[in-house]
């Protein structure tokens, strides 16, 4: 083979191994990014059950139950248009509590529990999940602005 | 007095850079040969004079001077001395003097020990340093400066994010830096070598230990980043995908890719465009990557600043460099002649699917990486984590593992497929056995991918070593060691990261004191809980009695809580056996009297490390014995 025959077949090589990833790599975020709900777009576009999301919004004062085995927690997550039943097993952040913001991981089950497999932790002031930048809940209205 | 001696020493870097880009410009170019003297000796003062500026940012940290701006913010008086030390670059102005500290000293070693180099290329190397330094620069002097002062002046400070109040900020940042930075040279001999028309075999041999070197730090600040993730997040996982963590690994990936196509360069005087194309596109992943963290478009513990003018100057450092390079390199390219070919079945052929492979990953990566940030532009807010990762790239780590093992036992040039079978023949059959046995025991319990991963990598191991069979191991070069190693590394660390997918135990309890917890053959006697003090913190502390069969240990998971900023933590026990870890967090209190603890028990979890430390040792053989072999030719000669 020609010297300048191999480069060109180095080069469509290195072309094709673009574009496959590209391929590949859309067709698998089609299935696996997690989308990021508000309990409103939850009940607006009813999120199929199993499938990994994130939902966020405030934690409603008074709903935090603690199951008998001390490692479950039930709470409800509210934007105040909607509010969605969630459930937690391990150890919550610090800064998790009622009344609270709050990004979730996990997926809906058949009746409509958020199940999350994971609390994103807000550190403190400076550290908070990016999603829950833009929302803010108002104490007394007890409603929530959601910004785009 | 220091903070300005620290900015006036910045500013003198500065000039001397540009001064070093001029003069190589007009003694290249401007025909006066007589300049091009004058530029060593520039790029060495230019990085001493770094140097000196990022010793007095240390110095201020240590004196806790707080009428400087950047200490104030991020530190304070009673933080102990380490973390005084280590907070000079634990935000954002005092990690960028230290990216420019790196790239000054970086030049300064191009000038003073790089000597196989013609001087052409060398010259317009340092050229290339400056020019890249020069944005740097510019950067951290109109938009970050770490010298600021602050009128009047508070009588303390605001400390630093507890998260970063370890050990490990003394030296995870630095050594990712050093390799981060390190890539720039390989970027500044490519862009020397193009405008002089020289890519050739004798320019590969030189970049070759300046990308190997900047290979194993990088190596081993991603191994340490991934340590001291694990152990002080307390989420029992070793790599979360996060974005950060991303932004460590892309250059990673073109730098390995660069490391084996430099070589074939070398060795064999074959990718020559291609060589110099991810010499390029490495160091542009270290730039994308402190774009990432740097300019606060991820929130994170990484983003020290949320500031959009940073992110934008960042930005457009990151469209001119780039842009430039890939401009000149498509100016270029045409100039520079094919180099020796090769058959299908050979090493060089091996490398290239190697290459390939290596850049399939880092587009996939980098797609999952940015695509939060292209959705968000229109208005969709999504997060690309795991799933999407270990699906997609997963398999394709895995291919490369089984090409990795192949690939060595190749030949140069060309090769005979039959022969090449004869001695994978071994390797083979005990893939095929492992992978029997493994669905035998195994399937339904183990995921797809840790199956894979454990059958792989012990023919890998294995295969990984052959290039050693039959040799005097003596006499067997020190760079051949070196590839050894680093291959058998990755299968160990690929062991590690199956078996702690595939048999981790978990148990999430909430226990009184006097309670006993048995999971995975261990017995953990949860005795008392108790608050007790540290320097700048307070916790509460699990005592906890851990045996397995004989002698039990004290093991005690921790609950901080920091009050400069306030914040708390969890300080996660760990106990190192041979065959694992055991890992305990201290939760809430879950109800009166009863808290939470989560145990792990993960087998074979340390040879994650073990494995990146093996990786990097390899690199540091591999460097040793070229550059020995090196002085040794030069000695000869001398001799003759």
């Amino acid at each position: 083979m020609k010297a300048k025959h191999q480069r060109l077949m180095l080069a469509l090589l290195a072309l094709a191994a673009l574009v496959g990833a590209g391929l590949l790599a859309a067709s698998a975020l089609r299935d696996e990014a997690a989308f990021f709900y508000t309990p409103a777009d939850a009940r607006a576009r009813p999120v199929e059950p199993g499938k990994a999301v994130r939902l966020g919004g405030m934690v409603v004062k008074g709903s935090l139950k603690h199951a008998a085995d001390g490692v479950t927690i039930r709470f409800d997550v509210t934007d105040g248009k909607a509010t969605v039943p969630a459930s937690f097993k391990g150890i919550t952040p610090d800064l998790f509590r009622e009344g609270s913001g709050v990004v979730a991981e996990g997926s809906f089950d058949a009746s409509g529990t958020f199940i999350a497999t994971n609390i994103l932790a807000k550190h403190d002031e400076r550290y908070m999940p990016r999603e829950l930048e833009g929302l803010e809940y108002n104490e007394t209205t007890h409603e929530m602005k959601v910004e785009p | 007095m220091i903070a300005e001696a620290g900015l006036i020493a910045l500013w003198l870097a500065a000039a001397l850079a540009f001064l070093q880009l001029a003069l190589s410009a007009l003694g290249l170019w401007g025909g006066k040969d007589e300049l091009l003297g004058a530029v060593r000796p520039v790029a060495v003062t230019q990085g001493v004079l770094t140097a000196i500026s990022f010793c007095a940012l240390v110095a201020l940290f240590l004196r806790s001077d707080m009428s400087v701006l950047l200490v104030a913010s991020n530190s304070h008086s009673a933080k102990p001395w380490l973390y005084k030390f280590a907070g000079a670059w634990g935000n954002h102005e005092g990690s960028m003097l230290l990216w420019v500290t790196v790239m000054g000293l970086a030049g300064a070693a191009v000038a003073l020990f790089e000597r196989a180099l013609r001087r052409d290329t060398h010259m317009a190397t340092l050229a290339g340093q400056a020019a890249i330094s020069l944005g740097f620069y510019a950067f951290l002097l109109f938009s970050s400066n770490p010298f600021a002062r602050l009128s009047p002046a508070p009588a303390n400070g605001q400390g630093l994010n507890p998260l970063l109040q370890d050990p490990g900020l003394a030296f995870h940042p630095p050594t990712l830096y050093l390799g981060y930075v390190g890539l720039s040279v390989a970027f500044s001999f490519a862009i020397g070598a193009l405008l002089t028309r020289r890519v050739d075999a004798a320019f590969a041999r030189a970049m070759r230990p300046w990308v190997l070197a900047a290979w194993v730090l990088l190596t081993l600040g991603i191994t340490a980043g991934s340590y001291w993730a694990y152990y002080e997040l307390g989420w029992g996982g070793w790599w979360f995908w996060d974005p950060v963590e991303n932004a460590s690994l892309m250059p990673w990936l073109a730098a390995t890719a660069l490391l084996h196509s430099v070589t074939v360069l070398a060795t064999r005087d074959s990718l020559r465009a291609w060589t110099v194309m991810l010499a390029v596109i490495a160091f542009s992943m270290s730039m994308v990557g402190t774009f990432l963290v740097r300019s606060g478009i991820l929130t994170s513990v990484h983003a020290f600043a949320v500031d959009p003018e940073r992110g934008s100057f960042i930005l457009a450092l990151l469209a001119i460099y780039i842009g430039g390079a890939l401009a000149l390199f498509g100016w270029r390219v045409g100039a520079v002649r094919e180099g020796a070919t090769f058959r299908t079945v050979s090493r060089e052929s091996a490398l290239v699917m190697n290459n390939l492979l290596l850049c399939v990953i880092l587009g996939i990566v980098l797609i999952g990486t940015l695509y939060p940030l292209m959705t968000e532009a229109f208005g969709h807010k999504v997060s690309v984590g795991a799933p999407y990762f270990d699906r997609v790239a997963g398999p394709l780590a895995l291919a490369l593992m089984l090409l990795m093992a192949v690939g060595p036992l190749l030949r140069w040039r060309q090769d005979q497929a039959r022969v090449v079978a004869k001695r994978v023949a071994v390797p083979a059959v005990l893939l095929v056995l492992s992978l029997v046995v493994l669905l035998m025991v195994g399937a339904g319990t183990i995921g797809v991918l840790p199956l894979l991963g454990l059958a792989i990598a012990i023919p890998v191991g294995v295969a990984s070593l052959a290039p050693l069979w039959k040799r005097n191991l003596l006499r067997t070069p020190l760079f051949t060691w070196g590839m050894v190693i680093a291959h058998l590394g990755c299968a160990v660390s690929l062991a590690g990261m199956a078996c702690d997918s595939a048999f981790t135990v978990e148990k999430l309890v909430a226990a009184r004191p006097g309670d006993t917890i048995r999971t995975a053959g261990w017995t953990l006697h949860f005795e008392r809980i108790a608050p007790i003090a540290g320097d700048n913190w307070t916790a509460l502390q699990a005592d906890i009695r851990a045996s397995r069969g004989g002698g039990a240990v004290m093991i005690k998971p921790q609950s901080r809580f920091f009050t400069l900023p306030p914040t708390t933590t969890s300080e996660a026990a760990l106990l190192t056996r041979w065959n694992g870890q055991l890992y305990v967090v201290l939760g809430q209190e879950a109800d009166a009297g009863r808290w939470q603890l989560r145990i792990w028990w993960k087998p074979f979890v340390t040879l994650i490390w073990l494995g990146g430390i093996m990786i990097a040792l390899g690199g540091v053989l591999a460097l040793i014995g070229r550059e020995r072999r090196g002085w040794r030719h030069k000695w000869q000669k001398g001799e003759a």
